[in-house]
């Protein structure tokens, strides 16, 4: 008896248009696992997160988490039952300071935001589960900076933070490593597995150094379909994978 | 440790109560009932405003509906406030919960103008209630009691009463937008999906925020009732929404005293153009052009470090 996986992904379709960025797609993806979904720009990888995510409903098809259908549910029920996403475009509150910003993901995880009195900046069980996760990307020390005035790759950083105070079941990132350097790269590549033991990853990422080092299982998306699936090892080996994808950016 | 700035305002207000006026008491205990009372109204709309970024063009429907809440009840010879305010509460939410949930489902300048139509419908429908003076307006037979105490018969005592629930208004603000709650609201107006990826509703978040609003603008109606002894539906005027906007404009969305001192701003304004010219509003219009460009993030921004 194979385990129940994750996320299951059963005939997704969307088009706009004619342009059809998710073409009959069914996916399983296992519990506890990093799973990559590769392929060139415009493959509809983002697109394919959206649908999971619940902020693009497809046409057909469902999503399933941990056995339960989620295709009808709205955005903030699937995060409150553990999907959580970052996003290609990096998706931070500019207004608040770093802490702020992760505290109010502590927040959203430890319960009800129907609280009027008590200032939410001194709750300490908040600003302590936001620190910690802070320290995990290495932002402690810019704590009190506006958001809005981080550089991109500290942007970067307090995005994930944010999504690790949120606790994951299922954590789908978009890119985390666009735009990093290759030190911080290495750092976020060392988040990503220690958080892999607590939770499952589909990961969207054109860094096929980093998909190869961190990926269970990588997909590869062409068109909206796939057009393989596999371990690492047999993805590489794939030769209709080297035509079409790998063969023009190594 | 610098002092909120909030005392400065609060104390300034309290000083009528306690220096001898003499002849000018009635004239200073109006007016300042005036700020305060519009001071409930703008600090509702700056809630939604400033910490929600909801744009409310209508905002004066409550002031409407707390002042015929009055009305009304005193037509049924019912004049004790521990009737009348739960009433007003009750009528501004069966307003707003409604209205609310379908403003909500747009955004933008749809937001503005959708809340402006209902708040037209309250200015008609008011305007219909043939029973309490239709278009002319409704005088009332007796100011609002609190049991057999009478704490709004004297001009100190209205004022008195006005300058606390203003105070109580202004904390209870302040403690939620700094609250969890707040803390959302304020999120959701800087990226929606973001916050709502992390498992907060925003649509439920922002409704209770016009319950709210709605609620304090209709205590502020009510108010407004009690001191011309009248109400109208002029009270629910559009151009009375877009006076509710300066104030909080004016004074700066971004702090929550701000909008007291845009409300004493313009009440102080109307007041000193109005003797000079009746044709005041000529003159407020350059005046507030000068004031928006001028005083970036407001009367409450003026002296505070740029940044
Ligand atoms: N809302 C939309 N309306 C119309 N076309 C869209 C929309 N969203 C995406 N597309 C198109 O769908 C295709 C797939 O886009 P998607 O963003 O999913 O690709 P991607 O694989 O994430 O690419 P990249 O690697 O560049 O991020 C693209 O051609 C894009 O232009
Ligand atoms: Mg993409």
């Amino acid at each position: 008896m194979t385990p129940q996986p994750k996320l299951s992904l059963r005939g997704l379709c969307k088009r706009y248009g004619a342009l059809v960025v998710t073409d009959d797609l069914s996916l399983d993806v296992q519990r506890g696992t990093i799973h990559a979904v590769i392929g060139p720009n415009g493959a509809g990888k983002t697109s394919l997160l959206n649908q999971i995510f619940g902020s693009v409903t497809p046409d057909a098809g469902s999503v399933w988490l941990d056995g339960r259908d989620i295709t009808d549910l709205p955005i903030h029920r699937r995060a409150r039952l553990g999907l959580i996403r970052s996003f290609q475009i990096v998706s931070i509150l500019p207004e608040f300071s770093v802490l702020e910003n992760v505290a109010l993901a502590a927040q959203a995880k430890a319960g009800s935001s129907f609280r009027f009195f008590r200032a939410a900046a001194r709750e300490t069980v908040l600003n302590d589960a936001a620190r910690l996760a802070l320290a995990k990307v290495g932002l402690t020390t810019v704590e009190t900076t506006i958001a809005g005035g981080l550089s991109h790759g500290e942007k970067r950083q307090l995005e994930l933070a944010i999504a690790l105070a949120a606790q994951p079941g299922l954590l789908l990132l978009d890119e985390p490593l666009a735009g990093a350097g290759v030190e911080e790269a290495a750092r976020l590549i060392g988040i990503l597995r220690a958080l892999a033991g607590e939770c499952t990853i589909v990961l969207v990422e054109h860094d096929m150094d980093a998909v190869f080092a961190l990926a269970d299982t990588v997909t590869v998306l062409a068109e909206g379909r796939i057009l393989a699936s596999g371990s690492p090892a047999e993805i590489r080996q794939d030769a209709a994978v080297r035509a079409v994808y790998l063969g023009d950016t190594c | 440790m610098r002092l909120p700035p909030s005392v400065p305002i609060f104390l300034l207000l309290a000083m009528p109560l306690v220096l001898p006026l003499g002849a000018h008491a009635g004239y200073v205990f109006d007016l300042g009932a005036r700020i305060a009372i519009l001071g409930i109204a703008a600090l509702s709309l700056n809630f939604l405003l400033g910490a929600g970024g909801l744009v409310s063009f209508g905002h004066a429907a409550y002031l409407a509906i707390g002042a015929y809440g009055v009305a009304i009840l005193d037509a049924n010879a019912i004049h004790n406030a521990a009737v009348v305010v739960p009433v007003v509460l009750a009528a501004s939410l069966v307003f707003s919960l409604p209205t609310g949930a379908v403003a909500l489902r747009t955004r933008g300048v749809n937001f503005i103008m959708i809340t402006l139509a209902f708040s037209q419908m309250v200015y008609f429908a008011a305007g219909s209630l043939a029973d309490y003076g239709g278009d002319d307006g409704y005088t009332l037979t007796a100011r609002t009691t609190w049991f057999h105490a009478k704490p709004l018969a004297t001009p100190y005592g209205f004022y008195a009463t006005c300058v606390a629930l203003l105070l109580g208004c202004y904390l209870l603000c302040r403690a939620m937008v700094a609250s969890r709650f707040g803390r959302a609201l304020r999120a959701i107006r800087q990226d929606r999906q973001r916050v709502q990826g992390l498992g907060i509703n925003p649509f439920s978040i922002q409704l209770t925020a016009i319950a709210i609003g709605g609620m304090m603008a209709a205590l502020a109606g009510a108010l407004l009732a009690n001191a011309a002894e009248f109400a109208s539906p002029a009270y629910a005027a559009w151009q009375r929404s877009g006076d509710l906007l300066i104030m909080v404009i004016l004074g700066g969305a971004g702090s929550v005293h701000g909008a007291i001192l845009g409300a004493a701003a313009v009440v102080l304004a109307e007041e000193a153009l109005g003797s000079v010219t009746e044709h005041w509003r000529i003159l407020y219009g350059p005046l507030l052009v000068l004031a928006v460009i001028f005083f970036r993030g407001g009367l409450a921004g003026i002296g505070r470090p740029k940044g």
